[in-house]
Parts: structure tokens; C-alpha cells; sequence
């Protein structure tokens, strides 16, 4: 249970807002990192602790993109393919992501290590194309950058460092008083 | 011009307190506490005529005037839910000039009454934003936020808020709905967050650019603000600079520069890559009408693009050079829309869905004449009909492609329709 996971952060949150409900979205994020992604028993688990019907909080799932309601890679690569980073070549490097890992976009190598997805606009268009690799940025990418990305993040990975860029350091923002 | 935005490019590590408060940090806020009373500071936000950045254009201290006077709890929120297709500024101020942004919000606040200021970043910044959310603990170690302020009689808290992916929070009664815990869908206006925001409560929602401006206008005053600019635009703006450009990036200039200096000159875009000719410019993402090389003169202003028939919006300009299918760069910018739609209004949820349709049958070489004004129709009935801009916004790249480059549309439906496709 998400409770038992996380009491400090779960206060925190709580704390926050004066009105309970306004925590379900990082309660949300607590329950996709716990639970891999947006599982009826992730959903459950929101629910109870917000006082929620189950289907309020699956509604918000399927609203929300960084909501994931299938399981995904250990390292989710959201190259975006908006205009901007189309007019530098996006399209050829979802291509790229996808030849590489053996992958249709939208799809998960079978060792469960990385999803391809194609994401809409991530503020970073002077620097297409790139992508964000669970939310941190990687710019400026082309074919070779792409390889030696996915290199490194094999590497981290048998190294045992941890890729949950973006959700870390929403929990460690919590750490504030 | 010294940088009054970006001024972390000038001064190395202003993300830190320390040095933020050594180059005249919080002395905007630390002035309208000791010297002015809370309706002289939104007095001199409206003089100097702050207009909103996010898009809009709405002048930040006409919005600040409209909250109630009585006591009772109050909010600020920061929109930094910056995700229009182009726009990547309010993401350099969270990362590199954060304490500007936090002054800023903590001047509204002060102004209007308010004990709580909260940012609504989108979920896709969580990574980045880790300055911005160790500048709020650096704030509140040096007593710039919490109790008594600075020794004042001004209380306020500052708290971080993640979205979760969703382009519709940006507009300002979606974004409170989302960080009410809802889906993030636009409210029906009347009432305005200035009288029922946040939890119900008077609410001034601004964006991060527009916040950053208020600072220095506190201290060095309306008249030196009213300085910059042109007439009707005060200030500095800032333009997000991607597509054909051979040095995209943010730029900060004075309001009036002109969008030719801007794409042109050497020290902004410096032209067009590889010996190719500027073909159109969408002024302001995919929000705006597209315009030609006509209208490149036009001074950089809410007031310059109006007779180009586009806008200034949030100046992210995605310029395109002459190999760009506007057909194609059109469909692109409804795919956005259609995507981020939020699905509340009937004109936006069915007019999104069939203009992506009909952009897909005319590219993959099945649309017939009569597709491009069925283009045109279902825009046009879209227009005036949607709750929010959004649906506004989708109307724009397929009216103004039309517009000005009808051959490419009629190239495409006069040859005979592939096999397979």
C-alpha cells in the first residue's frame, strides 16, 4: 500500500493543500512508481487514500499522459515530434529509437528496459531534436547521440543506478518543511 | 540593453540566494513592503502596463485590481504549465533565474492579499525544476518566505504543484481545475478566478514570464518600464526562436524589435540554414495564423501582427523555410490540438477530430477538392463556438495555410488518388 511505502511523502502531500483532493495527482505519481504504472491496484490504492471512487481516479489516468495505464520500460524515452523538432529531423529519429530497439512506437523492448513513445511539444524546440528519458532532458540528438544514449543507459542500468530521474526529484521536493 | 528577464546569462549563479540578493534581489519586494501600501503596488503594475506574457496580453495590474478587497483566504498561482508547440522560456526562468519568479509571485501577493502563492509546473518539468524547488528552500532559510518576511507584517507560503501531461492546463481556469485534483478542463466564465479561483477563492492566475517583469518594475517604477517597448507594448519580451533558424534560442528584447531583425540578424536567428529562402513564420507556435514575408516588418508588439491578421501571443517563433509542405506543417499543429483537446465542448472534441481526418486523407493522396472546404467549413464553424482558446487556436494553421498557400492543398487533391493508401 502507498501508505506504507511512502508516510513522510504521503503527509507531505497531505499537508500542502486545504482541500484533500488536490493531493491525487502526486499521489498518483507515488502509486505509478510504486506500482510500475496505472494497475487497477494502483488505482485502488489512490482511491482509498483520497476518498475516491476508483473510476474518479482512472478518469484522471487516462486524461493525464505521464499517466501510464500499461506497463512500461524501466527507461521511457518520449521523444517529442511536434512541429519544431519536425522541421529538425524528429520523425527520423523516432524512427531511429524505434530500428534500434526493435520496437513499433508506443511499444516496450521485451527485456522491459525501454519504451518508445512519441510525446507533444517539451519546451526544449531550440534544441530539437531530443527527447526526455523519464523526464530529464536529452538534447541536440541525432542517430550517433541516440546510440550512445541508449548505451549509457544500458550501462547505468547494469551498474544499478537508479532511472527514476523525474519522480526522484518530486520526492525529494517533498522533503520540504 | 542590460538583461532584466535572463539575467542569469549576465550573472553566474543568481539561481543562488546569495548572489540574487547581492545583485539587487528582493529589493522589489522589500520596497513595496516598506513603502507602498498593497493597492499602490497593483497601481504601479497597472501604470507600467504588464501585459500578460503567457499569450494572452491581459495587463497583469487590471487582473490583480479585480480581486476583492475583504479579507479572506486568497491565492497566487504561477503558470508554468508552458507547453504550447515553440515555447521554451518560462522553462529557462525556472531553471536558471528562479528567484525572480518567486519575488514576483510574493509582490502579487502582497498586493492583492494573498497568504499562499502556488506554481503549477507542468508534470513534464519535474526534473528541471529541481533549482527552482531548491531556491524555495533557500527562500525559506532566509525568511523570504514563511512568517513575517524580511521582518514585515507579511506572511505568505510558496508550494510546488505537478501536472501530469496535459497542453489544456495552460489555460488559466483548467489549470486551476487540475490542481484542484480534477481533470484539467476550462470552467464556464463567469464567474472569473478573480472571484472564484482556486478552492472558490479570489484567485490571480499569471504567468512565469509576466512575474519576472514585476520586480524590477517595483523598483526602478512604471515610467522606467513605460520606457522600454513601444507605445502600446511596455517592456521586455522574450521570443522563443526554433525551427529554420541557424541560431534558435530565447532572446530578450525590448517590445517594437522587428520579426526580420529577429529571424535575420546576427546576433538573434542569423537567417535561414543552408542557403535556403524563409518561406512562413508562425509568430507565436501554433496558436496564431501563419504569416509570409510581408509581414516580417511588422514591429514585435500586441499591436504589430493585427494587421497581418495574427498575433503577438507568446512570441515562440517557428519559422520555415521553402522545402515545408504547409499542408503537412498544418496537419502537424492539428495533430497537437486534436491531442490536447480536452474533450469538454462539443465544437473543439468533433472539430479536431475530423479536421485531423481530413488532413489525413488529403497526405496520403486520397482527398478530393471538395476536402479543403470541408477544411474550411468545419474551422470556420468552430470559430466563436468552443469554451476555451484552445479550440480557437486549432482554427488558425488551417484558415491561414489555406490562405496563403492554396496550391499546395490543391496540388495534392487534383492528382489522381494511390493505390493501397
Amino acid at each position: 500500500m502507498l501508505i506504507d511505502d511512502y508516510p513522510a511523502e504521503i503527509e507531505a502531500i497531505f499537508a500542502k493543500y486545504p482541500d484533500k483532493r488536490s493531493a491525487v495527482l502526486p499521489a498518483m505519481y507515488l502509486a505509478q512508481d510504486s506500482y510500475g504504472y496505472m494497475s487497477e491496484e494502483a488505482i485502488k490504492d489512490v482511491a482509498a487514500l483520497l476518498d475516491l471512487e476508483p473510476t474518479q481516479v482512472l478518469s484522471l489516468a487516462g486524461f493525464y499522459t505521464l499517466f501510464y495505464e500499461e506497463p512500461v520500460g524501466k527507461y521511457v524515452l518520449e521523444i517529442c515530434n511536434d512541429l519544431p523538432c519536425a522541421l529538425c529531423g524528429a520523425d527520423d529519429l523516432v524512427e531511429a529509437a524505434c530500428n534500434k530497439l526493435g520496437i513499433e512506437e508506443g511499444g516496450t523492448t521485451d527485456d522491459g528496459m525501454f519504451t518508445v513513445k512519441t510525446v507533444m511539444c517539451l519546451a526544449a524546440c531550440d534544441k530539437a531534436p531530443m527527447l526526455q528519458v523519464n523526464l530529464r532532458y536529452e538534447e541536440n540528438l541525432d542517430e550517433v547521440k541516440l546510440d550512445a544514449l541508449i548505451e549509457r543507459l544500458r550501462k547505468d542500468d547494469a551498474d544499478g543506478v537508479a532511472p527514476y530521474y523525474g519522480v526522484e526529484a518530486f520526492k525529494e521536493s517533498l522533503k520540504r518543511k | 540593453m542590460a538583461l532584466i528577464l535572463l539575467r542569469h546569462r549576465d550573472i553566474k549563479n543568481i539561481h543562488r540566494f546569495d548572489v540574487y540578493t547581492e545583485n539587487g534581489g528582493y529589493e522589489g519586494l522589500k520596497k513595496a513592503l516598506k513603502e507602498f501600501s498593497p493597492s499602490e503596488v497593483t497601481n504601479i503594475v497597472r501604470k507600467s502596463n504588464i501585459r500578460g506574457r503567457g499569450g494572452a496580453g491581459f495587463p497583469a495590474g487590471v487582473k490583480w485590481g479585480f480581486i476583492p478587497k475583504e479579507d479572506g483566504p486568497k491565492y497566487v498561482v504561477v503558470n508554468a504549465d508552458e507547453s504550447e508547440a515553440g515555447t521554451f522560456k518560462d522553462r529557462e526562468l525556472i531553471e536558471f533565474n528562479p528567484h525572480q519568479v518567486i519575488e514576483g509571485a510574493l509582490i502579487c501577493a502582497y498586493a492583492i492579499g494573498a497568504q499562499a502563492c502556488f506554481i503549477y509546473f507542468r508534470g513534464e518539468f519535474m526534473h528541471a525544476a529541481r533549482t527552482f524547488e531548491s531556491a524555495l528552500n533557500d527562500a525559506y532559510a532566509n525568511n523570504a518566505l514563511g512568517t513575517n518576511i524580511f521582518g514585515f507584517d507579511f506572511s505568505c507560503n510558496f508550494y510546488s504543484h505537478y501536472g501530469a501531461g496535459a497542453y489544456i492546463c495552460g489555460e488559466e481556469s483548467a489549470l486551476l481545475e487540475s490542481l484542484e485534483g480534477k481533470l484539467g478542463q476550462p470552467r464556464i466564465r463567469p464567474p472569473f478566478p478573480a472571484q472564484e479561483g482556486l478552492y472558490a477563492k479570489p484567485t490571480v492566475v499569471n504567468n512565469v514570464e509576466t512575474l519576472s517583469n514585476v520586480p524590477p518594475v517595483i523598483v526602478n517604477g512604471a515610467e522606467w518600464y513605460l520606457g522600454i517597448g513601444t507605445e502600446k507594448s511596455s517592456g521586455p519580451k522574450i521570443v522563443c526562436l526554433s525551427g529554420h533558424v541557424n541560431n534558435p534560442g530565447n532572446f530578450e528584447v525590448p517590445m517594437g524589435t522587428t520579426y526580420r531583425e529577429l529571424i535575420f540578424g546576427d546576433q538573434y536567428g542569423n537567417g535561414v540554414p543552408n542557403g535556403k529562402k524563409f518561406k512562413a513564420l508562425l509568430p507565436s507556435g501554433g496558436s496564431a495564423p501563419i504569416v509570409t514575408e510581408s509581414a516580417l516588418d511588422a514591429p514585435l508588439s500586441f499591436e504589430g501582427m493585427e494587421e497581418h491578421e495574427s498575433l503577438l501571443g507568446s512570441a515562440s517563433l517557428i519559422v520555415m523555410d521553402e522545402s515545408v509542405d504547409m499542408v503537412w506543417a498544418a496537419m502537424k499543429l492539428i495533430h497537437f490540438f486534436h491531442h490536447e483537446s480536452c474533450g469538454k465542448c462539443t465544437p473543439c472534441r468533433e472539430g479536431t477530430y475530423w479536421l485531423e481526418r481530413i488532413y489525413q486523407r488529403i497526405l496520403s493522396g486520397n482527398g478530393s477538392e471538395s476536402d479543403v472546404k470541408l477544411l474550411e467549413s468545419v474551422a470556420k464553424q468552430m470559430q466563436g463556438e468552443t469554451l476555451c482558446a484552445l479550440g480557437e487556436f486549432a482554427t488558425s494553421p488551417v484558415l491561414s495555410t489555406i490562405k496563403h498557400f492554396p496550391e499546395e492543398y490543391y496540388d495534392k487533391v487534383s492528382k489522381p488518388a494511390r493505390s493501397g493508401s
